[in-house]
């Protein structure tokens, strides 16, 4: 495991020091999952939820006024026309 | 080598906005136009701790896409986090299916009118069947407006339901592409799923396209095309980048894998970012979201299933005899083909009324820019009139005349209107006189007719029409000129 990729991907920014400490606990972590590869796993189907429960689903109805424009907004750094306005994105 | 000898590879990412009521994961409006941030609740602005809830509507219209598709569904579906920063997804994770998607395979027919109408007369694989990877649903991100020193974010369309229709990388022209999008758009409206505007946003495309010469099995190099906003905009960009890439290589300049941007100001396609920053989306199940078994949905999926346009053409010639071609155009546009057979509902003459709406409606439509929905005339009036001009109480000509007049006032009956120009031929004795005079002032003409030449009675037609000024029916007068002059 790179500890450099993933701490870009994350968008953290790590010194040297700290990419050694991380590196030695995340393999530890890796070690430590690693132990169910000793199973034999093969007829054994992979898992997304831990819970025998499906179609949890809402009708397809809408509804106003969850928050006001204000509510919205509360958060943003800085606001021009009712929008969040940000350092230029460019893509 | 010349282009010829390179074989193109386009494949496409096509994403569609689905016409539901509420959003994907919440129970925000879906609305356009609508004041920035008034549609949003703390789940489409992402914040911390916000459960999305699963739109029950949204995974219908997509499973019913799919039927129309020709794609299977898996038992069980779940979706998973893809996951980026962006400023338009503030959360940081788009929920989008990866391995168990709502609809596997299935396929496109490039229909003949969907091509550019330039190249409808040399398409080099009529009937080509594109075949799909996969369409799954996710959400739309927040939409960004890009000013020069900064950029304002709106999150009304954050949470709106998303389709995105991979297919396999088939196409092997800009042509083929652009039939491609106006044939899989023509299906997904007439599935109803999604109006499918190109011009508001709510279908995009993304396009992977390679070249390689010909004789070599394996793909070349694909770049992947951004920016693509509207179906002339990717047919330029094809053709561009075909060019270029084909370029490059004949330079013996590999193309690298990348992203590139197509310009359509400056009309060229320009680097965005490379392979190596590209994204790495380290996809996971989502936990707050159940799996959802999909039985029910494809059973009821089957039980609404519309016709599709290539089965609308097929019935349309054989039920109202007309040609193949007359029944693409009426079929092409789902409201057109509608007010088709709204209009032939009872129609004793159904290829003319077809003839109508194709020769007239259309080009009265266009002139006016209006699409048929906005069309004033009612279908059952234009049936009224096929029927008046069939029965030659008004010439074609005439029915023309009357048939602009109605769009200025749709409420008037078309006898109404042709009363009023005059067109009602009732009094024939009017007419007779005239007549009388016509056969009287010119013995040769008439001389002709008897001696059993019933084209020179054109001649004596045109005399009638002249001395009523217009006002005599001419399939009527020639009828009664030929009853008197016949030989018997």
């Amino acid at each position: 495991m790179d500890i450099r990729h993933i701490a870009r991907l994350a968008r953290i920014e790590l010194n040297s020091e700290e990419i050694l400490r991380y590196q030695t606990q995340i393999d530890q972590l890796i070690q430590y999952v690693e132990k169910l590869t000793e199973l034999d796993l093969d007829d054994i189907h992979p898992t997304s939820h831990a819970v025998e429960i499906f179609d949890v689903m809402r009708p397809d109805e809408a509804r106003d006024g969850a928050l006001s424009l204000e509510e919205v907004l509360m958060n943003s750094p800085s606001v021009t026309q009712e929008q969040f306005r940000l350092p230029k994105v460019v893509e | 080598m010349p282009t010829t000898d390179y074989l193109v590879s386009i494949g496409l990412e096509v994403h569609v906005q689905l016409k539901t009521q509420s959003k994907m994961f919440c129970s925000c409006p879906v609305r356009f136009g609508e004041a920035p941030n008034t549609l949003v609740c703390p789940i489409c602005l992402g914040l911390p701790g916000a459960l999305p809830k699963l739109n029950a509507g949204a995974i219908e219209m997509t499973v019913l896409a799919g039927q129309l598709l020709g794609c299977s569904t898996p038992e069980v579906v779940k979706w998973d986090r893809k996951n980026y920063f962006y400023a338009d997804m503030p959360k940081n994770y788009q929920l989008s299916q990866y391995d168990l998607p709502l609809c596997l395979g299935g396929e496109v027919p490039l229909y003949e009118l969907a091509y550019p109408k330039d190249a409808q007369k040399s398409i080099v694989h009529p009937g080509k069947v594109v075949r799909l990877t996969r369409i799954h649903l996710e959400e739309d991100v927040a939409k960004s407006t890009h000013h020069a020193t900064y950029t304002l974010v709106d999150f009304n369309r954050s949470g709106t339901a998303l389709m995105e229709i991979v297919s396999e990388p088939e196409l092997e022209s800009a042509e083929e592409t652009v039939a491609y999008l106006n044939s899989l758009r023509q299906i997904l409206v007439y599935s109803g799923v999604s109006d499918a505007d190109m011009e508001k946003g709510q279908l995009r495309c993304d396009v992977n396209v390679s070249v390689r010469p010909k004789g070599q099995e394996k793909l070349g190099t694909k770049i992947e095309l951004k920016n693509l906003n509207s179906i002339s905009a990717v047919r330029r960009a094809l053709n561009y980048e075909i060019d270029r890439q084909i370029g490059e290589v004949e330079a013996g300049r590999p193309i690298q894998q990348a992203t590139w941007r197509w310009n359509d100001e400056v009309g060229q396609t320009e680097p965005m970012r490379s392979k190596e920053d590209a994204h790495d989306y380290r996809y996971f199940p989502e936990p707050d979201l159940l799996p959802v078994r999909t039985a029910p949905f494809v059973e009821r999926a089957r039980a609404i299933r519309p016709e599709l346009p290539h089965e609308k053409v097929a019935r349309f010639e054989a039920s109202y005899q007309i040609s193949h071609y007359d029944a693409s155009v009426l079929a092409a546009d789902r409201a057109l083909a509608d007010w088709f057979e709204q209009a032939v509902q009872g129609s004793t003459a159904p290829k003319k009324v077809a003839n109508w709406v194709i020769n007239n409606l259309l080009a009265e439509l266009n002139a006016r820019s209006i699409g048929i929905a906005d069309c004033p005339v009612s279908p059952t009036t234009l049936a009224a009139l096929v029927e008046l001009v069939e029965s030659g109480k008004v010439s074609n000509n005439q029915g023309k005349e009357i048939f602009a007049l109605l769009f200025e006032r749709p409420q008037d009956s078309p006898e109404v209107i042709a009363k009023e120009l005059g067109f009602e031929p009732a009094d024939s004795s009017e007419i007779e006189a005239i007549i009388d005079e016509v056969i009287a002032s010119n013995a040769g003409p008439v001389a002709e007719v008897m001696g059993g030449n019933e084209k020179a009675a054109n001649f004596l037609v045109g005399q009638v029409m002249k001395r009523s000024k217009g006002k005599a029916n001419p399939k009527q007068v020639t009828e009664m000129i030929l009853l008197r002059l016949r030989p018997s």
